[in-house]
């Protein structure tokens, strides 16, 4: 017990300040309300679907909780089921293979949900395009909010999209 | 160029050719079915192992070909290709199941994407879920690139009978931030009495992308292959590339290509082992090693300008130099993980809690993975002696000398202590190449030759990884093949959690962390 508490003081609190939204990355109007908005900025759950991507996105994600980015202490955490989540986290171009699993994710996940896709695959199908095993883009199979392109996007990079999924509108925000 | 003399292997009758400029000693030859059943007899019986099996379609080379098969082996000598010519009418191949049982889902795949089939055994399609027809083969050269339906599949699962024994589905989509495939349990109580996997999901057609690339653009795809290997895939490839090139990169190039690939092992070494601390609840685990491994990439980015040095190897050499200041840093870095490290192994040596739940986990016996034919990490915790920079050491793992990695108990634990032995192995080679690494250019001009063949082939942190390239007439690619180490050991997990707790799976799956992108293709 005392190497691992010895560790963990030596280390202190790593956690670095989280990085504004990017409302440059959404693709759509908001639609959510403002005090939905609130609601969700402070309790967001995501689930994550990796519909065909080359897991380079993944190791991004996965660094998302580490100590460094602790996307948990936004608020943020992943869920282990689409019905429990407010956001679909879609990486990759979507496989032919995978294209009814990720419908079914979608709509299991209960309204009003939300979709980002990440990386430059998800965004716009990437270096593997379409094809006869790849439908491409995330929105060419199901509705996107946000594009966080990249490859792979970096944790901030991420977190700025995610947030932004989060964020009113500029001209919104603007006539409040 | 020198004419080659002819070689033979295991007293074989088969007169292989000597490649050229590949930097793994590399023969080929072609064979008729019996010469293929018969060196598959005798490398079974010398303890050498199939390294990768697949398909062409070779009727745009030549009008009076057919299809052919490739299978390579790993020979004491180096690297041998087997090329089996089929007819154009009715490709059947021979099954070679019987002496590697590994080659079971690379046969599957020649079969889904050329439509050359084995002659009997197993023929459930393997990268098809009916999502186009049984009779489109995707990398034939005369069907065109189109999408169609998508369906449900019904997949012929082996069906487990019994009292009170019933089935547990997982997947494709699994409950965390993974890699989709799907796994069918068949339990009796907690016990797992069999897991049959049904992968395959992310088959986005990566093959077939290849063909009519550039040879130097085909590296990007490459590396995207597999993501968390994408140092290794890029310098197969690049590797591939210079021998259908002639050329060699300069030196100083090779050196920080070893550069990469270790730190490329350590990131996910890191990463692994704070997962494993995860999944036996030791979340102190998990953060401590992604603090580490945050470390890592960061320096990773700031030298090299990408986290996982994507597109940092390219055929010719790589695209970064090294510099003192950046030398220097490493060291540093390296002298900091050395030391943590030791904290964080004493601490999960000492936590009966994790050593409870790693120590006979998910077991493949040596006799088993000799069996099976696991190869790389997971092939070195249940001691089988497969590492490429040792066996057959391309430069400077020729000068380097790594040591090789060996535990026996082919379980969960020893699976996280090759872990731990590499890291430190590596810090070691990486030291080892900053004091040694020569000066020089780092990048040379590859110019692609017409209807020639490269083969790459490098130890990745799962395993090792070819890639094999052909050029068509036009010098472009022609057919580019990628194979994953997972390939091999996916298989061995449906074995190593055999009478383990549903429960441990994650645990098991994870020690082994193979890539689903990777075969998937
Ligand atoms: S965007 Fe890049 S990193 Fe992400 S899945 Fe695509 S190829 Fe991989």
């Amino acid at each position: 017990m005392f190497p691992m508490l010895r560790q963990i003081l030596r280390n202190g609190i790593v956690t670095e300040p989280a990085p504004d939204a990017d409302i440059a990355l959404r693709v759509t109007a908001q639609r959510l309300s403002e005090a939905m908005l609130a609601q969700l900025g402070r309790a967001l759950v995501i689930r994550h679907v990796d519909a065909g991507s080359c897991n380079a996105c993944e190791l991004e994600i996965h660094a998302l909780n580490n100590p460094y980015y602790n996307l948990e202490a936004l608020g943020i955490k992943f869920a282990a089921s689409p019905r429990h989540a407010d956001m679909l986290l879609v990486t990759g171009p979507v496989a032919k293979n995978m294209e009814i699993a990720v419908k079914r994710a979608y709509d299991a996940t209960p309204e009003p949900r939300l979709v980002v896709a990440v990386g430059d695959c998800g965004c716009t199908g990437g270096i593997f395009g379409e094809s006869y095993a790849s439908c491409g883009r995330v929105a060419n199979v199901i509705p996107v909010d946000v594009c966080i392109p990249g490859c792979p996007p970096t944790p901030l990079q991420l977190m700025q999209g995610i947030l932004a999924a989060l964020a009113a509108d500029r001209k919104q925000a603007e006539q409040e | 160029m020198e004419s080659q003399t002819p070689m033979q292997f295991l007293n074989q009758a088969i007169e292989f050719e000597a490649l050229a400029d590949h930097a793994v000693p590399t023969y080929a030859a072609c064979v008729d079915e019996a010469e293929l059943l018969a060196f598959c007899d005798a490398a079974h019986a010398g303890g050498r192992r199939i390294v990768a099996l697949w398909g062409s379609d070779e009727r745009n080379r030549e009008a009076r070909l057919g299809f052919a098969l490739h299978v390579a082996f790993d020979l004491a000598e180096g690297l041998a290709c087997l090329t089996l010519p089929l007819s154009a009418e009715a490709p059947v191949f021979p099954d070679l199941c019987a002496r590697f049982p590994a080659v079971n889902r690379m046969q599957r795949a020649v079969m889904d994407m050329i439509g050359a089939r084995p002659a009997s055994g197993d023929v459930r399609p393997w990268l098809r879920h009916a999502n186009w027809p049984a009779d489109y083969h995707p990398l034939r050269s005369d069907v065109p690139d189109t999408q169609h339906a998508t369906q449900n599949e019904e997949y012929a699962f082996v069906r487990v009978e019994g009292d009170g024994v019933h089935e547990v589905p997982v997947g494709p989509i699994h409950a965390g931030i993974i890699e989709p495939g799907h796994f069918r349990f068949s339990v009796m109580g907690e016990n797992v009495l069999r897991l049959e996997q049904r992968l395959g999901w992310k088959h986005k057609g990566i093959e077939r992308r290849f063909a009519g690339m550039g040879l130097g653009e085909g590296v990007c795809l490459a590396g995207r292959v597999s993501g968390d290997s994408t140092v290794a895939y890029a310098w197969a490839y690049s590797q591939a590339a210079e021998a259908i090139g002639a050329v060699a990169p300069p030196p100083r190039a090779l050196w920080l290509r070893a550069l990469l690939l270790e730190r490329e092992r350590i990131v996910n070494h890191l990463g692994d082992l704070g997962y494993l601390g995860n999944d036996v609840a030791l979340a102190f685990g998990l953060m401590q090693f992604m603090r580490l491994k945050e470390d890592w990439v960061r320096l990773n980015a700031r030298l090299f300008g990408h986290r996982f040095m994507m597109d940092r190897i390219v055929p010719g050499g790589v695209t970064v130099d090294l510099d003192d200041a950046g030398a220097h840093a490493i060291f540093t870095q390296c002298e900091a993980l050395e030391s943590e490290l030791r904290t964080l192994k004493n601490i999960y040596d000492e936590h009966a809690g994790l050593q409870d739940r790693f120590l006979t986990t998910g077991r493949v016996t040596p006799q088993l993975a000799k069996l099976l034919g696991v190869i790389g990490l997971a092939g070195r915790a249940s001691a089988q002696h497969w590492d490429l920079r040792c066996n057959h050491a391309c430069a400077p793992y020729d000068q380097l000398t790594p040591r090789i990695a060996i535990e026996r108990n082919g379980d969960v634990a020893a699976r996280a202590q090759v872990r731990f032995t590499e890291i430190k192995e590596s810090l070691h080679l990486i030291r080892k190449i900053l004091r040694e690494i020569p000066v020089g250019e780092v990048r040379c001009e590859v110019r692609s030759e017409a209807d020639k063949r490269g083969l790459g082939w490098i130890e990745g942190w799962r395993g090792d990884i070819l890639v094999a390239v052909e050029t068509g007439t036009d010098g472009k690619i022609r057919r580019c093949h990628c194979h994953d180490p997972s390939w091999q050991n996916w298989p061995a997990l449906e074995h190593a959690v055999i009478d383990n707790i549903v429960p441990d799976f994650p645990l098991i799956n994870k020690s082994f962390n193979l890539s689903y992108a990777g075969p998937d293709l």
